[in-house]
């Protein structure tokens, strides 16, 4: 992404805008969008923002605790219902030591990192450390994920 | 900053030292616009982490609406052969 002259075919941003447009592209083919009432706008709304988070969690892949959670969240979503955050904090857990930071981790920002929790996938199973380094990424990816679909929203537009 | 000694923590067994969150926390420091210029040890690991929170919440709702704008657009979207010229203008950011 700092070569100017080619964008690398397997940077992050390469390899969501090509698993995105392609998601893109199914969703037009499954209904004739001549119809544009609402209720086929919203559900179109909703299959696109599945697909920016599908798209970017599959190209992060299960590198990350953040994004093997939005995986997961993503696949039982087309099974039937189950009850999602305790079966994978389950499984997480056996795996991982857990430390509880409210009031523990000795520098005093417990209420915030809970909040941050609740917004970064999986991280009421992170101990602090990978809470602050899968948060970064996760940042970054969603950077990118705005700029990608900002500049398709733009191509468009004219 | 380097010549602070590292306290171990002693709870559960983790290892996790003051020194470790410290750089992990001006690490995300500086991916916050909100905080980015200014130097780490004016800004609380509390604030960096309050304005984390709201910078991904703000993210979210970037991406909401531009599901949205998209839903709106994807009618008249070539999105397959106009891969390559989308791509191409990517590269030029």
């Amino acid at each position: 992404m700092n070569n100017p002259h080619h964008m690398n075919p397997r940077s992050l941003k390469s390899r969501f805008t090509t698993r995105f447009l392609r998601a893109l592209t199914k969703i037009r083919a499954q209904k004739p969008i001549s119809s544009s009432s609402p209720t086929e706008i919203f559900r179109r709304y909703r299959k696109i923002k599945v697909a920016a988070d599908k798209s970017m969690a599959y190209s992060v892949r299960s590198r990350k605790t953040w994004s093997r959670a939005m995986l997961w969240k993503l696949r039982s979503r087309s099974h039937r219902r189950r009850p999602v955050k305790t079966k994978f904090r389950q499984s997480v857990m056996k795996n991982t030591k857990t430390t509880t930071t409210t009031g523990e981790d000795g520098v005093g920002f417990g209420v915030e990192a809970s909040e941050l929790r609740e917004l970064v996938p999986g991280g009421e199973a992170m101990d602090l450390c990978n809470l602050l380094d899968e948060t970064a990424h996760y940042i970054k990816c969603l950077t990118t994920q705005v700029q990608v679909m900002k500049k398709i929203a733009d191509f468009y537009s004219l | 900053m380097s010549s602070r000694r590292s306290r171990s923590r002693q709870s559960s067994g983790s290892r996790i030292t003051d020194d470790q969150i410290i750089d992990l926390v001006s690490k995300l420091q500086q991916l916050i616009p909100e905080l980015r210029g200014r130097r780490s040890d004016r800004v609380s690991a509390s604030k960096v982490l309050q304005e984390t929170c709201n910078y991904i919440r703000n993210l979210h709702r970037e991406v909401d609406g531009l599901s949205d704008r998209l839903s709106q657009l994807l009618a008249s979207a070539d999105t397959d052969s106009d891969q390559a010229a989308i791509i191409r203008s990517l590269l030029m950011e």
